[in-house]
């Protein structure tokens, strides 16, 4: 059994590129990315990852060279945030189209404006629908496993399609946790070498990102659709193999202290360590209160999701992005829809937190189940609403 | 100078390799230049390449799934980023080969732009890629405008050129601004090999791409590509215009071999710019005056360009000379 170190998540999710075997990373500094590439590129100059580290002169370039990377059969790494990401738009919906297993970690930061370097999730949010796997962290460790799951799932020949380990800026991105970090030699067992399906080579031409016209564009959109949606059996296969090598069990949606829950609170990402901490009390006090939160994020998990509710009479979902003129937070839009039609809909309350680094405390997790409760009760309420905003 | 061009041998031609990497049956306009140009360069660069494409005329015409003219692996990606996408070509070939995944063989990387690719939206990608100093060749095909999407200006155009978006009007007399020296900032970059050329000096085109692509390290080729349709030109008098641009100084020939200017064509005798211009309808509105400030212009950057050659004080080289 590997031992368990102290160390920097950002660091951490170096070494698991690291002991990945990456072949190729390209990236470009953003906070608080930085210590995920600075530490990539100390490996590289010391001779522990054999691996060329492009240092681009922009995200933009960064994607690009990643996608050319790959598309040459090279295991390809990056990670970004929140403007960085945001100027890598165009590139993440070729990406996929191409069929390059890309794995990018994004420790996820406020979009300007106006400008914040601190943690929310108004980067990935905006990145929903680029065709890209997506998954979310908790903790050190899980970013860690999450990111050797990816390569896994990403150079799958059924999948083939790049994959986003979303983290929390600094306050996963930049904590000091006891994380077991897998060797090389470790990972090699349950990650075998790349092997391209399609790739550039002289002796072999192919053409690759041709013009789609209107009688073959939709067909290619399908296709896309289609692969993404059914990397979700793979996805949970591969941490099913991954559980049985390294003992760490993974599922696509997380839940706590649901049984006998008829509120349930949904959160993504680190905050829902705070969270659990909330239910407990909420428990203490007599509330059946219940935790979910989604591991994997695209293809979202319809059925497990649909399967957790069961029963469940009032869901309270916390956004920590703020989706402008629309009707709540991107992710309550998303859950009260997959939600609608089924047999026992229970009522969905939409709020926005946590934006540009505001804390997210305690008891504005209580807070924000109460009043749910509250407008269950009372049979109608917001459909959503900012918490913690200051008013003057 | 690169221990590659070292016993260079030149094309002649009786020589012309019978290699094709692009196929006929493309779709391009009649009498276009740029294809011709890329055509040729791709020739003298041999099989063993991988191409990344910015989007653009050369993209669309010889693309449209489930065709392709392509007999070379091929990757377009987008629009600013072929610089990009061909470093981490390079990259990931790079570390494959290191590692012993693929065999061992340089393969010539090319990436292929516009003027408005290369110049405009594509330059940041471009420095970027020059800079990082990655084995390859850039080609940027100047058809002085936006072609693709209906001959809308970009930095490459020239002074008074009439284009959909610089048209000449009461208040206008076209394009208002001076042709970015585009081949400047690409040398700016200290790069080992870098030259312009034109598809009516097609041995010397050729000579020029293959130069680039034995020398290691990032090579620049900046290609003349008359475009008939958005020029208002005659469709066969594609090559004679690329003839009357070398022969007019508008388009000089030349290469920066390690900082060394090299004049490749010299021009004892330059024609007038108005021979030039007067055959293209995007001139047509151009008054005497305009067209002597333009010919001011062309003989003092000529002469600009005389003297960095004459500077460099180059051995070996000899330059054709046209009368």
């Amino acid at each position: 059994m590997p031992k368990r170190v102290g160390i920097e998540v950002s660091l951490a999710a170096s070494e698991a590129a690291c002991a990945a075997d990456t072949d190729v990373v390209a990236a470009y500094p953003i906070t608080p990315q930085t210590h995920i590439v600075e530490h990539l590129s100390e490996l590289v100059a010391d001779g522990k990852l054999d691996a060329e580290f492009v240092p681009v002169e922009s995200e933009h370039s960064a994607m690009s060279v990643c996608v050319g990377s790959s598309a040459a059969g090279a295991r390809t790494f990056t990670a970004t945030s929140s403007q960085g990401l945001a100027l890598m738009h165009e590139i993440l919906f070729i990406a996929p189209a191409l069929r390059t297993p890309i794995v990018m970690v994004v420790a996820n930061r406020a979009l300007s404006g106006p400008i914040s370097i601190w943690n929310d999730h108004s980067d990935i949010m905006a990145e929903r629908d680029v065709g890209w796997i997506q998954t979310f962290a908790e903790n050190g460790q899980e970013v860690f496993d999450l990111i050797i799951h990816a390569f896994r799932v990403a150079e799958d020949p059924e999948v083939l399609l790049p994959i986003m380990v979303n983290l929390d800026g600094f306050t996963l991105s930049h904590v000091i946790e006891p994380i077991e970090m897998l060797s090389a030699s470790e990972v090699k067992r349950y990650l075998k070498p790349y092997k391209p399906q399609m790739v550039l080579d002289p002796k072999k031409p192919v053409t690759m990102g041709p013009v789609g016209m209107p009688e073959v564009y939709t067909e290619a959109k399908r296709q896309i659709e289609a692969l993404l949606q059914g990397s979700k059996k793979v996805v949970v296969k591969a941490w099913k193999e991954f559980a049985k090598h390294y003992g760490r069990t993974y599922k696509p949606i997380e839940t706590y202290r649901m049984k006998g829950a008829e509120v349930v609170l949904l959160t993504m990402g680190s905050v829902s360590e705070t969270a659990m901490t909330a239910v407990d009390r909420m428990w203490d006090k007599g509330m059946r209160v219940g935790l979910l939160r989604f591991r994997l994020w695209r293809p979202f998990p319809l059925q497990e999701f649909r399967r957790a509710m069961r029963g469940v009479k009032v869901l309270a979902v916390m956004d920590r992005a703020i989706s402008y003129g629309g009707l709540g937070g991107p992710v309550f839009t998303e859950v009260r829809s997959a939600l609608y039609g089924t047999f026992e809909q229970p009522q969905v309350f939409g709020f926005v937190a946590g934006l540009g680094g505001r804390d997210i405390t305690v008891d504005m997790f209580e807070e924000m189940v109460k009043k749910a409760i509250r407008y269950a009760k009372r049979g109608k309420g917001p459909t959503y609403e900012m918490i913690g905003v200051r008013e003057r | 100078m690169d221990a590659a061009l070292k016993n260079f041998k030149k094309f002649t031609p009786k020589s012309l390799p019978k290699v094709e990497n692009l196929a006929q049956g493309h779709r391009a306009c009649q009498g276009c230049g740029e294809v011709l140009a890329l055509r040729m360069a791709l020739k003298a660069m041999g099989k063993n390449m991988i191409v990344a494409s910015a989007t653009g005329c050369m993209e669309i015409i010889t693309s449209p799934y489930p065709q392709t003219a392509w007999e070379v692996p091929w990757i377009h990606v987008a629009f600013e980023n072929a610089a990009a996408v061909a470093s981490g070509i390079e990259a990931g070939r790079k570390a494959l080969m290191r590692k012993g995944r693929i065999p061992k063989q340089r393969t010539t990387i090319v990436a292929m732009a516009g003027d408005g690719g290369t110049a405009d939206i594509g330059l940041q990608a471009l420095s970027g890629a020059l800079e990082r100093g990655h084995d390859f060749v850039y080609i940027c095909l100047d058809n002085e405008a936006y072609m693709n999407t209906g001959v809308q200006r970009s930095s490459s155009t020239p002074y008074g050129a009439m284009t959909t978006t610089s048209p000449p009007g009461k208040l206008s007399m076209g394009q208002n601004t001076w042709k970015k020296n585009m081949p400047a900032i690409a040398a700016a970059h200290a790069i080992p090999y870098l030259a312009t050329a034109s598809p009516a000096y097609y041995t010397d085109l050729m000579n020029k791409a293959k130069k680039a692509a034995l020398i290691k390290g990032p090579a620049y080729l900046h290609v003349y590509s008359p475009c008939p349709t958005g020029w208002r030109l005659a469709p066969e008098l594609a090559v004679d215009i690329s003839r009357l641009a070398v022969q007019t100084n508008v388009f000089p020939l030349y290469e920066v071999v390690d900082g060394q200017y090299i004049l490749t064509k010299k021009i004892k005798k330059r024609k007038p710019v108005e021979d030039y211009l007067k055959l293209q309808g995007r001139f047509r509105h151009l008054d005497k005056k305009m067209i002597q400030e333009i010919q001011e212009r062309i003989d003092r950057d000529y002469e600009a360009l005389v003297q960095k050659a004459a500077l460099s004080e180059v051995k070996g080289e000899s330059a054709e000379t046209e009368e």
